[in-house]
């Protein structure tokens, strides 16, 4: 199972499921970030702390932990 | 195009006919205040991040026959309630009472912006959409045929910019259009799932003639999406019980279709299908979407980049110190001469001593060391609108999420703190942005950390007295990064101790780069700068003939006679000035302030201070800029009257020793913000309680610091 963590830059993906808790949930939907959306990693920030990615046009930052919620495939 | 304009002002206009009520709402960042800014000449706060209107504004201005009140309301993506801002949307539109709503929407990102107005098409109310940056869309590529999207909601939809001033006056008269014709029904289709469902519910409300202000189909919709107003209303009603079982089975069957057991997540797939729809039948792309790097990806290569990013941003920094002390000391010394050729001008022209000091020593000199400052606070204030309007806010985010998060903070706790550099009140305003309680007051805690621009002036006087211009510049760095740092340290001890639990997540939008216009740099700088110059007029000008009283009054007029007949009688020129200076130094320790100083000379005396710096920061609580004029005034009777060296910087680097200096620094960079700040610290933590905790934390802090400092500085040989 891949989570959008693991995938490199560059890497383009659809979202599968998302497993994080109520409000986060709430949040990455509120950004456009749900189910059969389709995303791009942009950049990763030293260590892979903070990613930056691509929704539709909109570009996000998330924590890694947080892109551990999100589970992809590639597409 | 405007009349007039009032700003903020809770006045409201009389109830006529002609008289529209409109809530401006959009998602963040799509450019609602300067919509408001275009249309009715007002200027409020813009900037390229989310959550710059953190609370909710009206305008009022006169357009043809109509009275416009215009209520600009925080950006929101959805109708959550997790932030304050989305909360302070939400209710108001839920609540309040207007006559229509302009959804504001970026055209350059149409798909995700949708997303909110499809949430705004169930509401019930008349709607006018803003398709805001058409300018820039066409110069992407983007074309959007608003005629055919206006048929396809069945709401109005008009292209404007408000940046190039465009479609502004359709925009308006189209309001006016929806205002005077009666609603209609938007046309907002869900999948057939939903849409079964929502038939079933209106055939019930149809076959037992329920009595609703809205359509039966919007009803059908508000309890689908579980909208407690609608819920409250309907379950006090006999047919509650027959439709309960009813709307329950359908909600099921939702979620079974979404393959999920969240309400919010099936509604949020169904918009989301809806828009791409729309999408895909309004939108034309004019030239191919290219699979180019956009400008903004090609800067984010370079200013996001694992490697060079932190760096960069750094430079920048650092850059924007030297240029605040290198170029702003370039006018200094003129602004300087004018005070001291002005106070001379005026104090020939005065006869009576005590007047002559009063308006020389006193106003002139205190409001002089003021406005002295001015160039420095201009040049900060540009780096930080800057920094606000071109979207570079959002990448330091980014960058120093991983670092902040060891401490306890989040991302988006750099946009109150980087704030905090000019000015804290608007810092402790912009930590809204945080929605998680915990980290924003631990954010709250440490903004004051970071020297807001009041501050400037007095680092800018010691740096200048103790060391060369050359290295000056270095030292103002060093000032403001060693404030953060222990910003920084002071957040890990408080996240450990009295903030533990839980992070906020980060996420986070990063904008598209943008160019800021002279003239929203412009208002936005002078703005700040008028504040600043506003209160050198009043209330330093106040507060410095206050120290300018209590520093001569009162007069010990045997001691006078005593040095007077002593100056008398002395021979050599040297004897008399020392006599002279002698009877100044005696004449105001004898004074109020000498006496309020000399009561906390105990306490600052291990940090090596003297009464006049004691007083100087007793005063600064008032305002930090009345730590200059403070001691302006007190330097500037106590020492010699020597004309050639009558700077306060020479007076400085004369009187106080290498050590002391650094102690009163010190505590300048981390004692209580100013009074107004406090003011507004209170209220956005939420109680009084919070600002006792602030005054016990940084003054202790900042004790502890200054005598640790103070001895450092000693055990060096200074």
């Amino acid at each position: 199972m891949n989570n959008l963590l693991d995938c490199h830059k560059g890497c383009k993906v659809k979202v599968k499921k998302i497993n994080a808790e109520y409000n986060l949930k709430q949040r990455l939907i509120s950004f456009g970030i749900m189910k059969g959306a389709a995303l791009e990693v942009l950049e990763h920030a030293p260590r892979k702390k903070t990613i930056e990615i691509k929704v539709g046009k909109m570009r996000i930052a998330l924590r890694g932990e947080e892109a551990e919620l999100i589970e992809v495939e590639e597409l | 195009m405007s009349i007039k304009e009032v700003q903020e002002t809770p006045k409201v206009c009389p109830i006529i006919a002609n008289h529209i009520k409109v809530a401006l709402v959009g998602q963040p960042n799509v450019g609602k205040s300067m919509l408001i800014n275009s249309v009715s000449n007002a200027h409020l706060h813009v900037g390229n991040f989310s959550g710059v209107t953190v609370d909710k504004t009206e305008v009022l201005f006169d357009y043809k026959d109509y009275h416009f009140t215009v209520v600009d309301l925080p950006g929101t993506y959805a109708f959550t309630d997790f932030t304050i801002e989305e909360r302070v949307t939400h209710k108001y539109l839920c609540n309040e009472d207007y006559d229509l709503i302009i959804n504001v929407v970026d055209s350059t990102n149409l798909e995700k912006n949708l997303q909110l107005t499809s949430e705004l098409l169930t509401m019930n109310k008349k709607i006018v959409i803003a398709l805001n940056m058409s300018d820039e869309a066409q110069k992407e590529g983007i074309f959007i045929d608003a005629e055919y999207m206006s048929e396809l909601l069945g709401v109005p939809c008009v292209k404007v910019s408000a940046a190039a001033k465009t479609g502004i006056e359709e925009l308006i008269d189209t309001v006016t259009e929806v205002y005077a014709k009666p609603k209609v029904e938007p046309k907002l289709i869900f999948s057939e799932a939903v849409e079964e469902e929502i038939e079933k519910i209106v055939d019930f409300l149809k076959r037992h003639h329920y009595q609703a202000n809205n359509s039966y189909r919007n009803v059908a919709i508000n309890l689908l999406q579980n909208k407690e107003k609608t819920y409250k209303k309907i379950s006090k009603q006999a047919i509650w019980t027959e439709l309960q079982p009813l709307v329950l089975e359908a909600l099921h069957h939702i979620e079974l279709h979404h393959n999920t057991d969240d309400l919010k997540e099936a509604f949020a797939e169904e918009y989301a299908a809806f828009n791409r729809g729309i999408i895909a039948e309004v939108v034309h792309y004019t030239k191919e979407i290219d699979e180019k790097k956009t400008l903004t990806e090609k800067i984010d290569n370079i200013l996001i980049h694992p490697l060079y990013g932190i760096p960069i941003f750094l430079f920048l920094m650092w850059g924007l110190f030297q240029l605040t002390f290198v170029l702003g000391a370039m006018p200094m010394d003129i602004i300087d001469g004018f005070f001291s050729w002005f106070g001379g001008i005026v104090g020939s022209t005065i006869s009576n001593d005590e007047v002559r000091s009063l308006v020389v020593d006193g106003l002139i000199s205190g409001v002089g060391a003021v406005i002295l400052f001015t160039p420095n606070i201009i040049i900060l204030f540009i780096g930080i609108a800057l920094l606000e309007t071109t979207g570079y806010m959002s990448r330091v985010a980014f960058l120093l999420d991983g670092f902040f998060h060891k401490f306890g903070l989040h991302g988006q706790s750099f946009i109150p703190l980087v704030t905090g550099f000019g000015c804290s009140i608007p810092a402790y305003m912009s930590a809204r942005i945080l929605k998680n309680d915990r980290d924003r007051l631990l954010t709250l805690f440490i903004i004051s950390f970071m020297s807001c621009g009041a501050r400037l002036p007095v680092y800018v006087l010691f740096a200048g007295a103790f060391f060369s211009e050359a290295v000056a510049g270095n030292v103002l760095f060093a000032i403001y990064i060693t404030g953060a740092a222990m910003g920084l340290i002071a957040a890990k001890v408080l996240k450990m101790t009295a903030f533990k639990g839980v992070d906020e997540p980060f996420v986070m939008e990063m904008p598209k780069y943008r160019l800021p216009t002279l003239k929203l740099l412009f208002h936005t700088v002078w703005g700040e700068t008028k504040m600043y110059l506003k209160k050198a007029g009043t209330f330093i000008a106040g507060a410095t003939v206050l120290i300018w009283f209590l520093s001569n009054y009162p007069h010990n007029l045997e001691m006078e006679k005593n040095y007077a007949s002593k100056i008398e009688s002395s021979l050599s020129h040297q004897e008399k000035s020392i006599l002279h200076n002698e009877l100044k130094k005696k004449q105001l320790e004898e004074s109020y302030l000498g006496r309020i100083g000399k009561l906390s000379e105990p306490v600052v005396e291990p940090l090596g201070l003297d009464w006049k710096m004691a007083v100087a920061l007793e005063a600064g609580v008032a305002a930090k800029e009345v730590i200059v004029s403070t001691l302006g005034v007190l330097y500037s009777l106590g020492d010699s009257v020597d004309a050639t060296n009558h700077s306060l910087k020479e007076a400085i680097s004369k009187n106080i020793p290498f050590a002391s200096a650094v102690a009163f620094i010190i505590i300048v960079m981390v004692y209580l913000p100013c009074f107004a700040a406090s003011i507004v610290f209170t209220r956005e933590a939420g109680g009084i309680k919070y600002f006792f905790y602030l005054l016990l934390f940084t003054s202790v802090t900042a004790y502890v610091l200054a005598f640790i400092g103070y001895r450092v500085a000693l055990l060096l040989g200074h």
